[in-house]
């Protein structure tokens, strides 16, 4: 399926596994612009809009590079984006059950390959920048994509493939070195 | 002529040659106003005779070239995986049967082509500067070698460009340049030539490594100590990753052995490395923790002697952006 922002109720209909392309504005945040988002609010309508967990590289007016950066760092500061009618957060690695239960009925976790900051800004332009002062790579960066690939890491329904993953390595795990605990997650 | 004395260095004799030590700021000693500044110069005696690897100040144009050539890897590292990755790449897509694992890998190497393509880096995250160095015998080590790595790094950090990653660990304040207090972190060891490796390392992976000061009793238990350290990683790393494993030395040396198995080809494996990356790849954790055989791309171990009552292990985790290159600099 080929998403285009603002997000509506199509992402309702995703599940995860399912592998999209998403088009339209996104907006870069990572744990310095979350908790000055809390603080001052948030600089852009939240309706239907996509956040990226993603500090890029910028030169000038251009992406050099912008992989995502590791979305669990950023799981206890994402409920009051959701609230707001944010519909998607773009990352890498998963988010918590936390997330997963704020997502339900409203919006999807996308999962972005980790690493492939070049291939990412070769579809992208920048559009505009909030929060400068906190640096490149925490400021909230305003950028327009050309269809970049994802993959549906946990849907509105609350199924999350990284925690499915999870909990086949732990028994895997288990079984293999005979634990008598559980591993710590 | 004899204008300022050095401690530990003789002062100034009858006859002899002048050697240039640079500009110092002399201060006050008593009320630490700054006095004028100028120019030192120390009177070497006819009969001292300096050794080279005493002379202070190496030849500036070393220093230069070590600046470009620190320049030069961190620019082909950031930009270009070793092959011998690439190719475990290649082979990791070949392997998996899922359809998504099988799509993230396909994103990773459509990503190094047009990294290349573009000139741009692999990864946003550009990392923080590591650097391994070769010595020869005949090159003085001094802080003005130091201070031509880290201008190299600011080189790189303008140039490539690279991301400023560096911050002071308390008030969170970047210095812009990815230099700082200890940064770069650069490792010595004498060698027959003088090379620059630079082993550029981005956070989500380093992160995640581990060190346990194990019992002697429990060498056992190592691969489940590797495979734990993965187990609660999940896809956090950027798998497939490359796990460095350091058993032995101290507790600060088996991280630093962990990570100099990163420098090692990862096309050849022991029998012991290929045990833990079969303990690693069993959980199916998968590229990008979606799922997959592909956890790990290898495992490779470095070990050192350690206390009879000591067992130090650590794991350092490395994406799959394993960027690493050496540039030596002729002299």
């Amino acid at each position: 399926m080929d998403l285009c922002t603002p997000l509506s109720h199509e992402v309702l209909m995703l599940r995860a596994g399912d592998r999209v392309t998403l088009s339209g504005t996104v907006y870069t945040a990572r744990d310095e612009a979350h908790l000055r988002m809390m603080e001052d609010g948030i600089p852009f309508d939240p309706h239907g809009a996509v956040i990226y967990h993603c500090g890029p590289v910028i030169q000038g007016q251009k992406v050099i590079a912008a992989g995502p950066t590791t979305s669990a760092r950023l799981n206890s500061l994402s409920g009051f984006l959701i609230e707001k009618g944010v519909r998607a957060l773009v990352g890498k690695g998963g988010m918590g059950r936390q997330v997963a239960d704020q997502l339900k009925g409203r919006g999807v976790y996308l999962a972005f390959t980790g690493g492939c900051a070049a291939l990412a800004a070769s579809r992208m332009t920048l559009k505009g920048v909030f929060f400068e002062d906190l640096g490149m790579a925490e400021a909230v960066w305003v950028i327009e994509l050309d269809r970049l690939p994802l993959v549906v890491g946990i849907d509105a329904a609350g199924n999350d493939i990284f925690e499915g993953v999870h909990r086949n390595a732990q028994a895997e795990f288990k079984k293999r070195f005979s634990l008598k605990k559980e591993a710590p997650a | 002529m004899c204008e300022g004395n050095l401690p530990g260095i003789p002062s100034c004799m009858d006859s002899g040659t002048e050697m240039n030590l640079g500009t110092k700021q002399i201060t006050n000693a008593v009320t630490g106003i700054p006095l004028q500044s100028r120019r030192i110069t120390m009177y070497i005696p006819v009969h001292f005779k300096f050794h080279t690897s005493m002379i202070p100040t190496p030849d500036p144009g070393l220093l230069a070239a070590i600046t470009r050539a620190t320049c030069e890897a961190f620019r082909q590292a950031e930009i270009t995986l070793p092959p011998d990755v690439k190719q475990a790449i290649l082979t990791a897509k070949e392997h998996e049967t899922s359809e998504i694992a099988r799509g993230e890998l396909a994103n990773i190497l459509a990503n190094l082509e047009m990294a290349g393509a573009l000139s741009v880096p692999i990864c946003q995250d550009t990392g923080v500067p590591v650097v391994y160095l070769t010595i020869p015998p005949h090159v003085p080590l001094n802080n003005g070698i130091f201070d031509a790595i880290a201008e190299g790094v600011r080189m790189a950090s303008r140039e490539i460009p690279l991301r400023p990653n560096v911050v002071d660990p308390l008030t969170r304040e970047n210095t812009g340049d990815n230099t700082g207090e200890g940064m770069p972190a650069v490792h010595v060891r004498p060698g027959d030539r003088l090379t620059i490796t630079v082993l550029p390392k981005g956070a989500g992976a380093e992160n995640m490594s581990r060190i346990a000061m194990m019992l002697p009793s429990e060498r056992g238990q190592i691969p489940k100590f590797v495979a734990e350290t993965m187990l609660i990683a999940g896809g956090k790393p950027c798998p497939p990753v490359i796990l460095g494993v350091g058993i032995g030395g101290t507790f600060d040396g088996a991280a630093a052995l962990a990570k100099e198995a990163l420098l090692e080809p990862i096309d050849t494996m022991t029998s012991y490395e290929k045990e833990l990356l079969a303990a690693v790849n069993a959980l199916g954790i998968g590229p990008m923790g979606i799922g997959g055989r592909t956890t790990a791309l290898a495992v490779k171990v470095k070990t050192a002697g350690c206390h009879t009552a000591s067992l130090p292990v650590a794991v350092n985790v490395q994406c799959w952006a394993c960027r690493r290159a050496t540039v030596e600099v002729q002299c």
